[in-house]
């Protein structure tokens, strides 16, 4: 059963910003999604190794020749604000003034 | 002088061969396909954005193509692309340059794309010509196409109901005649469940089959990129148009195409033949408790009809299918949660600032992001935090084997195909199941194991159930999309004097009706009742 803390820790990993509504929909909803899960606890997978993906392939890689990308300009069209040539990110790492 | 006959009606291969003959131009076929599409908007909306100016620009272009090759003689007719001047609709997840592609997401309003997405490539290439984008679920999560931050799309049959997801736009888009096939993606069934439940053709092929570049990624794992058409044979046009190696996408596959097309006879006593000494499993699990009976009932006929053909069918047990649903709901959320970290309101896409990084992101994401969304990366971050990793995701990876296994040992017991049921129900009404997460994920509760095990998987209309359309889903082998196409389209031409092929989608009339209410407003009815 995860709690309301549960809730709000997992929301804080995930850099989600739920109301105090939401909150409360989501713990009832979670817990009852996980309740689906607990039918997998009723196999035994001991002995049987994990499938992250389907098809035989490996190691695909391209040749390593430069190519065309995107330019800067297209890079950030997109961009919600920008500085010249980069993207403006928030502060990250405090400059220590003084 | 007698009326034109309606252009919108023909199958995307006679719309070729009118295009082929002179009969009409590119630009007509896109205009009359784009004001029905306009004016059905309001009450269908299974449009996101029309772009009009490239797709006339592309129609023209697609004109030009055929004067020359007509110029030069019937041998360079032959030599045209099946998609030249050809509508298509694409999925509002596939990303083409400078145009929108939200993914159903109020946190990528606003945002063009800065290349083409491979498939688009393609489709650009062979002279289609793509009228806008369709609704969907947010980021494909979803069964309905109720999850859209754009409100949800209806369905053509009865506009009171879902037409399935999360292609429920594309599927709808078919169905209702604004363009001859469309594009969707099928993670957990998001091609076959609306095909099925609008009553229209869905292919999702096997994975790696189509390159995933330029598609919004959902679950890296499970994504495939599908088509949609109103028979097999315009189906297989378009993923014989989208299909084979893309560098840029290190799962598509360097195994040769096979000619889809070619391989589907338009003799119906030629397509039939392919039946005769075919193993068909008939998977015991998929007659699920909760199968609506007209449902069964259907996809029972169906399977007398393949084998009055001529077809073996054969009972078989994929033991595992009732751990289906856990596994993916399990393996799609958590690499969700991943492939969502992407959107943090700095590269792209809507940003809301909250005063530092963290609460950038709180707020961003928080504001950007729906609520299905939200369930899905809450219950994915959860999967693969410290702690829970092995009891859930790892256990989920080991399952996965099991149900794949499944598959495999009914190969190996020499099944060409497996025939099922692609959704217990018929399309549910808007907002039926809302509320309730869990009765919105069993809809798809046929289809996801098809994904969790790789394999392609294809919806074909096999009849009605109280007046709304029922799915047979075809399962193959791994890259045996020819032979689901050849049963599939055997199984039109035994059922082609039915009664119930010769039937247009029953509110098509409902949808001219300017006064109509909105998708919107009728889920909205729907809820306070």
């Amino acid at each position: 059963m995860l709690s309301r803390s549960d809730v709000e820790h997992v929301a804080l990993l995930a850099r989600l910003g739920l109301t105090e509504a939401e909150l409360m929909l989501m713990e009832g909803q979670l817990n009852h999604t996980l309740e689906q899960f607990r039918v997998l606890a009723e196999l035994d997978t001991e002995a049987i190794p994990p499938t992250a993906q389907v098809i035989e392939l490996e190691n695909i890689l391209r040749a390593d020749v430069p190519g065309p990308s995107l330019s800067a300009e297209e890079a950030l069209a997109g961009a919600p604000e920008r500085m010249g040539d980069a993207f403006v990110v928030p502060l990250v790492v405090d400059a220590g003034e003084g | 002088m007698t009326p034109s006959p309606d252009l919108t009606r023909l199958f995307a291969r006679e719309m070729a061969a009118g295009l082929y003959a002179g009969e009409f131009t590119s630009v007509e076929l896109l205009e009359v396909h784009l004001s029905r599409a306009r004016a059905q908007d309001r009450a269908l909306h299974a449009w996101v954005s029309f772009d009009e100016e490239g797709a006339r620009s592309a129609a023209r272009a697609a004109d030009a193509r055929l004067t020359e090759a007509r110029r030069r003689g019937p041998e360079a007719v032959v030599e045209l692309p099946r998609l030249l001047g050809i509508p298509v609709a694409l999925k509002d997840l596939v990303v083409t340059r400078g145009q929108p592609s939200t993914a159903g997401s109020r946190i990528l309003s606003g945002y063009r794309g800065a290349y083409d997405a491979h498939i688009a490539e393609r489709i650009f290439a062979a002279g289609g010509v793509v009228p806008g984008k369709t609704n969907m679920d947010e980021f494909a999560m979803g069964s309905s196409t109720e999850h859209s931050a754009w409100g949800p799309t209806a369905n053509p049959w009865d506009l009171d109901r879902v037409p399935g997801g999360s292609s429920g736009g594309s599927a709808a888009a078919v169905a209702a005649f604004h363009v001859p096939v469309s594009i969707g993606t099928d993670t957990g069934g998001s091609v076959r469940q609306p095909a099925g439940l609008t009553g229209v053709v869905g292919i999702k092929p096997t994975y790696g089959r189509v390159s995933r570049y330029g598609i919004v990624a959902f679950a890296s794992s499970l994504d495939q990129v599908g088509a949609f058409g109103r028979d097999v044979r315009d189906a297989a046009a378009l993923l014989q148009a989208i299909s084979g190696r893309d560098e840029r996408d290190s799962t598509s596959s360097p195994l040769p195409v096979p000619d889809y097309v070619g391989s589907l006879p338009d003799d119906d006593d030629l397509a039939a033949a392919a039946l005769k000494g075919a193993r068909l499993g008939v998977p015991r699990e998929y007659f699920v408790p909760g199968m609506e009976p007209g449902v069964e009932a259907r996809v029972r006929d169906a399977v007398a009809a393949l084998a009055a053909a001529g077809a073996e069918i054969v009972d078989v047990s994929l033991p595992h299918t009732d751990y289906g649903l856990a596994t993916y709901y399990i393996i799609a959320p958590a690499e969700a949660s991943a492939n969502l970290a992407r959107y943090d309101g700095i590269r792209y896409g809507r940003s809301v600032r909250g005063g530092d990084v963290l609460a950038d992101y709180l707020a961003t994401r928080g504001e950007g992001f729906g609520a299905e969304v939200k369930r899905r990366i809450m219950l994915g971050t959860y999967a693969l935090s410290a702690g829970y990793y092995d009891a859930y995701y790892v256990k989920a990876q080991k399952v996965r084997t099991l149900i794949a296994g499944d598959f495999a040992a009914a190969w190996a017991a020499g099944v060409d195909a497996i025939v099922a049921p692609t959704s217990p129900t018929v399309a549910f009404r808007l907002g039926a199941r809302l509320d309730d997460p869990v009765a919105m994920y069993l809809a798809d509760t046929c289809t996801l194991p098809v994904n969790v095990a790789g394999l392609p998987g294809m919806s074909i209309p096999c009849g009605l159930s109280e007046g709304l359309p029922v799915g047979l889903q075809l399962i193959g082998r791994p890259w045996d999309e020819e032979r689901l196409f050849r049963i599939g389209r055997a199984y039109e031409a035994v059922t082609a004097g039915a009664e119930w092929r010769r039937l247009e989608p029953s509110n098509l009339a409902a949808l001219d009706d300017p006064g109509s209410p909105t998708p919107a407003q009728r889920l909205a009815k729907a809820r306070a009742a």
